[in-house]
């Protein structure tokens, strides 16, 4: 089963590095959504031997409202915003892949090093979580789009969540599910502040967005 | 045994064109050109005389024909499931990719002979984008050998993946089309001299060395195919049958989604073709560090 895993994990170390090299919101959403999905089935693969109804829950819960609401919430934004692409990120396609890849790199060899139980010594799910949150990281930073922001900040919750799997078996449903509903309510608002900046600028650039009003 | 492989490879090559072919036609909606088109052309070029630049020296005939032999060389170390290869070493993995070099250095030789501007381009083009595939290809072949602890083809193909798979799968199926000049990186039917990277290489051959060059190019297609099926399935470990039919399935899959891109993706510009075979080349590295941390277990 841990092969397994590591598979799906490794499956999310790739689509992080799509998501840095692509250019078009489209294929970032599809990518953010793909690997919600691939995170949702892991809480089976991890507890296959005891499944009980609140793991299931958790999976479902999270396919759904990371692989399905969330994506189509943005797409929804992006619609109404009318923009397909990012033209000139902060840092550029070339550099920040690059930057991910060197941060992969390091979480890897990072994780190594950290004191972990010994049944978590041999997935990679610790590695994974600290390259999708640097991941996040880089998209939140580098990108000058309000929507790329967005994804950003859903691959940087998506390592939290990597890293909240490792205690699956304290963390109570309530605390998972609150997490999501969380998530949900952020990017649904988030929606609406895109809508009204699209409005009120004209323009989804962040970069107009520092001198005040009344 | 050697030479039914060998005749194998060579007959089987010329019909992944045509499927791929076939699968784009069928996307669109045509009836398209038949799947043995590629054998109908191979036997018409064959018939033909062979025009030849002033400026050339033997090397434009000879250097085809070099590279055709290297490309087959490779296909004869790479192992075909249950059969095994050809012959298997310690390092034939290193030995492939520079066969495979080798006939790619040939055929840009071949396109400088004709001392034409054009085809100058176009083989700095192929070359310029060969650095970058063969860098992830290399990180492929690590990754394989870190996994499985071999180094030669036979032992590295046959285990089951570990779970770097996925990674791998995918960047090597972008090395298969950069490495081939499918369409992301260039468009095989484009007559257009200044998108042309492949095509516009061999624009000045003609008769049987051209014969021999589109030949040599889907046998070079039919081998990746063949090592990103082998890379990605457990082949030795199945029955020989199962695993026969598993590559056979295995070959078809790829060529399936050699089509489907081509029908769906157009060519990207100059600019972003860096940009992908660096992803192609980190997914493979990523699949080496996946391999190296998470395989042990």
């Amino acid at each position: 089963m841990i092969s397994m895993l590591n598979l799906l994990i490794g499956l999310a170390m790739g689509l992080n590095l799509v998501a840095l090299g692509s250019s078009r919101l489209p294929s970032l959403i599809r990518t953010v959504s793909t690997q919600g999905i691939a995170l949702g089935l892991m809480p089976i693969l991890l507890e296959s031997q005891h499944l009980n109804w609140q793991i299931m829950c958790v999976a479902v819960a999270t396919v759904a409202g990371k692989g399905f609401v969330i994506p189509g919430l943005l797409r929804r934004a992006m619609r109404a915003a009318n923009i397909e692409r990012e033209i000139q990120p902060f840092i550029g396609l070339m550099p920040s892949l690059l930057l991910g890849a060197g941060g992969t790199v390091a979480a890897v060899a990072v994780a190594s090093a950290l004191p972990l139980l010994p049944e978590h010594a041999g997935s990679l799910l610790v590695p994974g979580a600290l390259a999708s949150v640097l991941t996040g990281f880089i998209l939140l930073i580098g990108r000058a789009k309000a929507i790329s922001q967005v994804c950003g900040y859903l691959i940087l919750e998506n390592g939290i969540y990597l890293f909240g799997l490792l205690l699956i078996k304290a963390t109570p449903l309530l605390v998972e599910a609150g997490v999501l509903l969380d998530l949900t309510v952020g990017v649904f608002v988030l929606g609406i502040i895109i809508d009204r900046i699209q409005r009120a600028f004209d323009s989804l650039d962040t970069r107009k967005l520092t001198a005040l009003h009344e | 045994m050697m030479i039914v492989r060998m005749v194998l490879w060579i007959v089987l090559a010329p019909l992944l064109p045509g499927l791929i072919n076939k699968v784009k036609a069928w996307v669109a909606g045509r009836q398209g050109p038949p799947v043995l088109q590629l054998y109908y052309d191979l036997i018409r070029l064959c018939q033909k005389g062979v025009v030849l630049s002033t400026l050339a020296s033997p090397a434009f005939v000879v250097a085809p024909a070099v590279a055709w032999v290297a490309v087959a060389g490779a296909a004869f170390l790479l192992p075909l499931g249950p059969a095994g290869a050809g012959v298997s070493f310690r390092g034939d993995v290193i030995l492939m990719v520079y066969l495979l070099a080798l006939a790619r250095f040939c055929t840009a030789w071949a396109a400088l002979e004709t001392g034409s501007a054009f085809e100058g381009m176009g083989a700095a083009r192929e070359v310029s984008y060969a650095v970058l595939a063969e860098a992830a290809m290399f990180a492929a072949m690590l990754s394989l050998a870190v996994q499985t602890g071999s180094v030669s083809l036979v032992g590295m193909l046959s285990p089951a993946p570990g779970a770097g798979t996925m990674l791998l799968a995918a960047g090597m199926f972008i090395v298969l089309l950069a490495e081939n000049c499918r369409v992301p990186f260039d468009d095989p039917n484009t007559h257009l001299e200044l998108t042309m990277i492949h095509e516009v290489m061999v624009l000045d051959h003609s008769g049987p060395p051209l014969a021999v060059i589109l030949h040599g190019a889907s046998m070079k297609l039919l081998l990746f195919a063949v090592l990103l099926t082998a890379a990605v399935l457990p082949l030795g470990d199945l029955p020989p049958l199962a695993a026969a039919g598993a590559l056979a399935g295995g070959v078809l899959l790829v060529t399936l989604g050699v089509g489907l891109t081509e029908s769906f993706l157009a060519r990207f510009s100059f600019r972003h073709v860096p940009l992908l075979l660096t992803m192609a080349f980190l997914l493979c590295l990523f699949s080496l560090l996946v391999a190296w941390k998470g395989g042990e277990v």
